[in-house]
Formats: structure tokens, C-alpha cells, sequence
């Protein structure tokens, strides 16, 4: 039994979407409320090396997606998530369970706007101090890029 | 004096500061000669690419990502162009495959060579610095043999390469590549045996295992604190699975382990491109472009082992010619934050040495130029610093004269 296999197995419950892309990338799409049990799943239990997450400003709302590397298979699995209020969008943060994700959830606080719940230190990244409040740079409409869509 | 009596002071060190191949701005908290804390402040770098990216095409973002990082600008394209062909499934032929992994490894090469260098001058080696810069040269004459220029490269290609190597000029390549090994071999004796050098840096700046996996660190540094992951063999792309090699993992996390695995890491680094030139012999010439016209909606992710580590690209498509979302992790966004775990407990005359053994690439890390006009003032005392750190080595050598 992989990896994959045992994660398809203990998430069963919590799985909206399985998506199998190819034998090395995996996407699973869960509801915002699961993300820390889940994140303590993967990088407690399984043990797996946590990338990145990124955030794209959609539509319908906010969507994260985690990315956990499994270094054994050399698999990626990605886990999305979709913050459906676009006004406010509020998520609990990993950073408690895991270190390596604090800087990015200040970067996906500053340039898309979302809130991390219990994030220990939420202040900006990579912007000055005194960015206007409100002003999302990657959120679509904003500077340069895509205006549409 | 107890140690509640003792007075905390605050050095900084940047945002423009000699010992820092680009801003950045580390404030270290010290109480006499011990660093008790640090603060670090990014973001002097930052360019918004990710967000100029949305607004390019796919061929031209792949010359955009290569303007990311000055030192290793074949890497981003090197996991943009995986990113694609992952989100598009293309499957690339074996002689560009060959190719890639030549750039790649001549990239790592250089970049540790570079490196080296710039360790060397911090500990007061100012010979190790002049030598392994001028032995650099060598391997940007390669690249400039091979693609026509020293830096920026434009290799990468999605579906492929932009140019061949054709077959006559492999010889010819071989030879400069065997003129790197004496080199090699000097630095390796040059390090690996001096006394001062394992004085200056066995035992010191220690991330230990269970904390490099906290900080999600990759590259050299995590290899340095005894994590075996290495993405050209767990997650094999390009001809790294084509080719004989092995990866250098470490145990102790310290600042000599980390340079023992860099440059243990070039040998590697030769052996493939020596074997990559083999396989490319073999295969028929000129079959190294799919010539893509069209990109399908989806996504995908990409990966490729940079010298300082793992980066990561993410590309999601609609139905455009441009991405929808272009995500990317530089290996040093996850490294530097380690600093702040190696840091503390040390001498402010080993905090330089320190921050600068995760080989940190801040342009890399935020990829996007705001400047403040307030902060503007002049903090640097960063030549006091460096002089400190030299002062030690120069005390050590006596001793051990």
C-alpha cells in the first residue's frame, strides 16, 4: 500500500474530489474546515515534506491549494481547498503544526486578502508596512496582468 | 553581571550590505558576543513576476522566470518548462532531455563554485575566493561554447531546447570538463584538510534534523542535516534516471557540511554531464523542439533540484495563451527562514559565516521592487563584520601555525 493509497483511505470521509493526474500528481479537494486535521494527517502522520501553497483568486471565491511532497514515490499531492466568500475569505492557519508555512500564508495574506485564524505573527512579507489596506495585488483586476476571467 | 543585567543590542546587518549578494535585512539581537535572536525583513527584492507572468505568453514567461534569480537563471525555467509539459503531458525527446541536464548541471557547478567563493572571503580565505572565481570562468566558458552566452543561457524550451549540441562539439566539451577535475580536486584538499577551516566551521551554525524538517528547508542545507531528498532522483526528469550518479547527504547540519556536500556535489555534477554527453551521442541530431503551438486547459506542477534546492513551479491554464496562474517556490524561501534557528547562540563573528551557508538568493525568495524611502538610512556596519569574522580565522591560524 503507497501512499496514495493510505491517504485515499484515512481521508475517506473528508475527499469531495479525487483527481488523479498522473502517476506522480495527485489532487484532492476538501472544505476549508478540514484543512488543519488534514494537514496533521499528512505531516504528522505520513510524514510528508509540505512545498508550498498557492493561492488563486477565482470567480467564485478563494481557492488554496497545499502542496505536499511525498520524497519516497517522488509524488506531489496537492490539497484544494475553496474559500467560498470572496469578501472576507478566512481560513485556519497550518503554521501551528507546520513552521515552514508561516511566511507564506503572511504572503497569501498581503497580496490576496486572506485571513489566517491563529496565525502568531500576520504582518507583511514582502510589501512596505504602509501598503494601502484593501489592496490585493494578486487578485485579478489589479496592476498589470489579466484584467478578465 | 547576572545574565538579567546584560544589555541586548541590536546589530543589523543590510539592507545593503557587502556580505549579501542582494538586500536584505537581518536584525540580530546580541548580548556581548552571543546573537540571543533575529529578525529577518525580506521583501527589498520583490518584482511582482508572478503577477507579470499572468499578462505574458507562455514562451515569453519562460524568459521572464530566467530573469528571477542572476545566479541561477536556468533553474526557474527549468521548472517552468516541467511545469507545462506536466500540465499539458508532452513528453519531450531523450536528446533534449540530455541537453537540459547538461545546462543544469553546468548551472550547479558554477553556482557552487560561486559560493565557495564568497565562504571563503567571509572566513578571511581571500585565496580560496580568487581562485574558485577565477575557476568559475572556466565553466562559463562552457555555457558560452555550448548556448553563446555566460549567463542567461535561454535554453529552456517547452517542449525542448532552443539550440543543439551538436555532435562534433562534444569532444571539445569533454576536455574542458576534464580541465575542471584538478580543480576540483584542489579545492576539495583545500577545505577538506585545513585545520583553521574545521575550526571555523565544524560544530557551528547547527540545524539539526528534526528542525530542517520543521522549516520544510531543501537543497544542500537539508542534505547538510541528514534529509536524503534530492527531486533529480525521487521524482526523476529530464536524463537524471539516464545517467549514473549519487546524491551527498550529510549528518551534522553544520557550516563544514554544508561546504563538503557542495563540493562533493560537483564531482557529482560532472560525472552527469559526462554521461549525458555519452547518451547524446548516440541519439540522431537535430530532434530536440516538439515545436508546441498550443497549450491545453489544466495544471501542473514542476520541480527541478537548483543548486541551493528544490523549485517549484505551478501553472494553471484556461483557455488563453497566457497562464492563469503562475505559482513559483525558490528553494531559498524555505532556507532562509532556517537562519533564524541557526543563528541563535552564536558569535556575531560566525552570524555572517552562518547566514551565508544556506548559499541565500533573496531575488529568488521574492521575486517581486518595492523601495522604501524611509528606511533609506545607512545601517550598514557590514565591513566591521566581515573584518570580524576574518580577525578570528587569523587568530585560529596562528594558533594552529
Amino acid at each position: 500500500m503507497n501512499s496514495i493509497e493510505i491517504i485515499k483511505d484515512k481521508l475517506s470521509n473528508k475527499i469531495i474530489k479525487f483527481e488523479k493526474k498522473n502517476s506522480k500528481r495527485y489532487y484532492i479537494d476538501i472544505i476549508p474546515e478540514d484543512i488543519v486535521s488534514v494537514t496533521k494527517m499528512l505531516w504528522s502522520e505520513l510524514e510528508l515534506r509540505f512545498i508550498i501553497a498557492t493561492g488563486i483568486d477565482r470567480r467564485d471565491g478563494i481557492e488554496i491549494i497545499y502542496h505536499f511532497s511525498d520524497d519516497k514515490y517522488g509524488t506531489v499531492v496537492s490539497i484544494r481547498t475553496l474559500l467560498a466568500n470572496k469578501e472576507k475569505p478566512e481560513i485556519d492557519t497550518i503554521s501551528k503544526i507546520i513552521k515552514g508555512a508561516e511566511w507564506i500564508e503572511r504572503e497569501m495574506w498581503e497580496l490576496l486578502g486572506i485571513n489566517f485564524n491563529g496565525h502568531p505573527n500576520l504582518k507583511h512579507l514582502l510589501l512596505n508596512e504602509d501598503w494601502p489596506e484593501g489592496n490585493y495585488p494578486l487578485r485579478q483586476g489589479q496592476g498589470e496582468g489579466r484584467k478578465d476571467d | 553581571m547576572t545574565d538579567k543585567n546584560k544589555k541586548r543590542t541590536i546589530i543589523p546587518i543590510g539592507p545593503y550590505h557587502p556580505l549579501q549578494e542582494e538586500a536584505e535585512f537581518f536584525k540580530l539581537y546580541v548580548e556581548g558576543e552571543k546573537v540571543v535572536d533575529m529578525d529577518i525583513e525580506i521583501g527589498y527584492m520583490h518584482r511582482g513576476i508572478e503577477k507579470l507572468s499572468e499578462s505574458m505568453h507562455y514562451d515569453q514567461s519562460a524568459f521572464l522566470v530566467e530573469r528571477i534569480c542572476g545566479i541561477c537563471s536556468n533553474s526557474h525555467p527549468f521548472a517552468y518548462v516541467n511545469a507545462v509539459e506536466d500540465l499539458a503531458g508532452f513528453e519531450i525527446s531523450i536528446r533534449a532531455k540530455y541537453i537540459r541536464s547538461v545546462i543544469g548541471e553546468l548551472e550547479r557547478l558554477h553556482s557552487h563554485l560561486l559560493w565557495l567563493g564568497l565562504a571563503g572571503h567571509f572566513i578571511g580565505y581571500n585565496t580560496v575566493w580568487m581562485w574558485s572565481w577565477k575557476y568559475r570562468e572556466l565553466v562559463n566558458d562552457i555555457f558560452e561554447f555550448i548556448t553563446g552566452n555566460r549567463q542567461h543561457y535561454g535554453m529552456m524550451k517547452i517542449g525542448g531546447v532552443r539550440r543543439d549540441i551538436e555532435n562534433k562539439d562534444i569532444p571539445q566539451i569533454e576536455k574542458m570538463c576534464d580541465n575542471l577535475i584538478p580543480v576540483l580536486n584542489m579545492f576539495k584538499g583545500a577545505v577538506m584538510d585545513d585545520p583553521v577551516i574545521h575550526a571555523r566551521t565544524k560544530n557551528v551554525g547547527i540545524l539539526p534534523k528534526n528542525v530542517a524538517i520543521d522549516y520544510c528547508v531543501v537543497g544542500p542545507t537539508a542534505r547538510a542535516s541528514g534529509i536524503d531528498i534530492d527531486v533529480r532522483r525521487d521524482d526523476p526528469y529530464a536524463a537524471y534516471n539516464l545517467v549514473d550518479w549519487k546524491v551527498i547527504v550529510g549528518k551534522n547540519g553544520d557550516v563544514f557540511d554544508k561546504a563538503a556536500i557542495r563540493i562533493l556535489e560537483m564531482f557529482e555534477s560532472i560525472k552527469i554531464i559526462r554521461g549525458c554527453l555519452n547518451g547524446l551521442k548516440k541519439e540522431p541530431e537535430g530532434n530536440f523542439d516538439l515545436k508546441v503551438k498550443e497549450i491545453p486547459v489544466g495544471e501542473g506542477i514542476g520541480r527541478h533540484e537548483a543548486p541551493r534546492g528544490e523549485v517549484f513551479h505551478y501553472v494553471k491554464s484556461d483557455k488563453t495563451n497566457r497562464p492563469a496562474r503562475h505559482k513559483i517556490r525558490a528553494p531559498s524561501y524555505v532556507n532562509i527562514a532556517s537562519n533564524k534557528y541557526a543563528v541563535i547562540g552564536q558569535t556575531i563573528s560566525d552570524a555572517a559565516l552562518i547566514l551565508a551557508a544556506v548559499d541565500p538568493c533573496y531575488c529568488c525568495t521574492e521575486r517581486v521592487t518595492v523601495i522604501d524611502k524611509r528606511k533609506n538610512k545607512i545601517l550598514m556596519n557590514g565591513f566591521d563584520l566581515i573584518k570580524l569574522s576574518q580577525e578570528k580565522t587569523e587568530k585560529l591560524r596562528k594558533k594552529h601555525a
